[in-house]
């Protein structure tokens, strides 16, 4: 039944001017990084590479007898790289994941030359203000994939980056090349080492503060890392975005699943991480 | 040239695919052109501003999905003058599908939503009613009875009433809607279930229970159509667990006269066009000119008839 549920027969590619797509993909390549993550390369359809930094994709996981998937997962762009017309190369869109439960399991049986459905993209990108000349990421575990399209971001803006990479051990740290291919000042702190402590990240951020190379601060995948980036900037009165995440069914907003309490207006509210998001202002979010 | 429309309580479909409440809204048309469904139903709204459940809202099961959303609405006011208008966009029939906590607030909703813009109300009898310790109007077919006279008397539009399965007496639940003045009954919503997570021996859902959609819960409501559709004269709307064109000419089969997708819509938004598109195929290839010549169309021997049935 779990075929039938992910049958690609009923992925039809919907005409422009559609923003988003069942994008039937070509698997390029599907390796490990590391002892814990795994990287995805897809040829994809134009409608995929409209993508923006912070945007995501909802990922048609096929799972198999004994270890069924059935619900899309929503994963962020890790890389994207638009068609290249001169030498007739398809678009690419790449995902870097940690196999965690049977979707991932499904995406890590993924060959070259096999078909993937990614419906998208969806949801809220970062944005840059124009005045904007440094900016600080603080990024730890798979969150470090969300924001590496966003150093690229920057550094087409002309904007200097500074991005504290934050994982449990030396290997696990990814995205790093990403990082300083773009130009940014690498810093890594790891639990092995001791120096990924709140203080320690904070002393960091502050240090930047104190430079005058941080203009705003951004942030994914640690709900501590959040509470000290939301600290700061409310002291220092710093803007900032962060890239939540919550269990999701549709992806397009129909379903209201995936909400997240959230500070706006005077209010506070449930919105969607997969419509209203995931890219949120960095002050919103109620965290716990 | 195949027909697909259906008449279906008071309204003419120009096919027999819409979606299910709560599984659909305005943010498809991203994805698909919603001009080409049967018809747009509404999430529910209810009377004053509901805040829904607390988070997950949803876990996966085998060939299931397990949901406790809480009806999150901004309420009546809202809902008519800000979220109607964004459905009205489309053209296809528009069905508004309302939930309350007691018969008197099912009234009030009623009569407000009684509005040109819409065209159909879904009486959302499968949720909670207060006054009866929070067992849902239609598990009860005296209960069904009662709260649909209310409603028809206060409002002219075409009445849905939408089912539970989680009843042992649905012909007789089915029945009580039509005599209540039902035009149509939409069978069904989804069916109480639990999920717990062994390792942390935590509910899956932060609201405990939830009901249970997909192909999992297909059989049951295949089922519980059929008998409703013997049980009545008004249109059946076949709803739950459909995922491909076989099922949706199943539930017509069994009496549907058209059908709500759901689930399937989650998995692949593009699903229900895609449906459309082969049911007009399938029926053009069997020699069929009526894709309602479907409906009811069980081939059931008389002996067969006469056996008795479970609730």
């Amino acid at each position: 039944m779990t075929a039938t549920a992910n049958s690609d027969s009923m992925a039809a590619t919907p005409p422009a001017p559609f923003a988003a797509a069942e994008n039937v993909c070509t698997v390029v390549s599907n390796h490990p990084v590391n002892a814990r993550y795994n990287h995805l390369v897809l040829a994809a359809p134009p409608t995929a590479l409209t993508a923006r930094p912070g945007q995501f994709f909802h990922l048609l996981c096929e799972g198999v007898p004994g270890d069924p998937a059935f619900l899309r997962r929503p994963m962020s762009v890790y890389r994207l790289r638009p068609a290249d017309g001169a030498d007739g190369a398809s678009g690419i869109v790449e995902f870097l994941y940690k196999v965690v439960g049977a979707g991932t399991r499904a995406m890590a049986r993924l060959e070259p030359g096999g078909s993937f459905n990614i419906l998208g993209p969806l949801g809220q990108g970062f944005h840059l203000d124009p005045g904007w000349r440094h900016v600080v990421i603080v990024a730890r575990g798979v969150g470090l994939a969300t924001l590496a399209p966003l150093a690229d971001m920057c550094r087409r803006a002309g904007v200097g980056i500074g991005a504290i990479l934050s994982a449990q051990s030396p290997e696990l740290i990814m995205a790093e090349d990403v990082m300083e291919a773009v130009g940014a000042e690498v810093v890594r702190v790891t639990d092995t080492e001791g120096t990924s402590t709140v203080a320690n990240v904070e002393r960091l951020v502050r240090g930047r503060i104190a430079e005058g190379r941080a203009d705003a601060l951004f942030t994914c995948g640690s709900n501590r890392l959040l509470m000290l980036l939301q600290k700061i900037a409310r002291q220092e009165g710093i803007p900032g975005q962060v890239a939540l995440e919550q269990q999701m069914a549709c992806g397009l907003g129909m379903c209201v699943c995936c909400v997240r309490q959230v500070r706006r207006g005077g209010q506070t509210l449930d919105l969607r991480v997969c419509r209203e998001g995931p890219v949120f202002e960095l002050e919103e979010p109620v965290s716990w | 040239m195949v027909d697909l429309s259906v008449q279906l309580g008071g309204l003419t479909l120009a096919n027999p695919i819409m979606p299910a409440s709560g599984t659909f809204s305005p943010d498809i048309a991203d994805v698909i052109d919603p001009n080409r469904l049967g018809a747009l139903v509404t999430k529910s709204t209810t009377l004053g501003f509901r805040a829904g459940n607390p988070t997950p809202r949803v876990s996966e099961t085998a060939d299931g999905m397990l949901n406790s959303i809480g009806l999150p609405s901004q309420g009546i006011d809202a809902f008519i003058g800000e979220v109607i208008p964004k459905y009205r966009r489309f053209t296809p029939p528009l069905v508004a599908s309302v939930s309350a906590d007691t018969p008197d607030e099912f009234v009030t909703i009623c009569e407000k939503v009684s509005i040109p813009a819409v065209d159909a109300i879904e009486v959302n009898i499968s949720c909670p009613n207060l006054e009866e310790g929070g067992r849902a109007y239609a598990m009860r077919a005296e209960s069904t009875l009662s709260v649909m006279r209310r409603v028809r008397a206060c409002s002219d539009k075409p009445l849905w009433a939408k089912l539970t399965p989680n009843t042992g007496e649905i012909a007789n639940v089915a029945r009580a809607a039509e005599e209540g003045g039902a035009d149509a009954l939409v069978v069904a919503n989804t069916v109480l279930a639990m999920a717990i997570d062994t390792e942390t021996r935590r509910p899956r859902l932060g609201n405990v229970m939830g009901g249970l959609s997909g192909p999992a819960i297909k059989p049951i409501v295949v089922g519980m159509v059929y008998q409703s559709a013997k049980a009545v004269g008004i249109p059946v709307i076949g709803c739950g667990g459909i995922m491909g064109t076989d099922d949706v000419v199943e539930y017509m089969l069994a009496g549907a006269a058209a059908v709500q997708v759901g689930t399937k819509t989650f998995l692949n938004p593009t699903a229900m066009l895609t449906i459309i598109e082969e049911l007009e195929a399938l029926c053009a290839a069997k020699g069929i000119n009526s894709v309602s010549e479907f409906t009811g169309a069980v081939v059931v021997e008389p002996e067969e008839e006469g056996l008795p049935l479970f609730a």
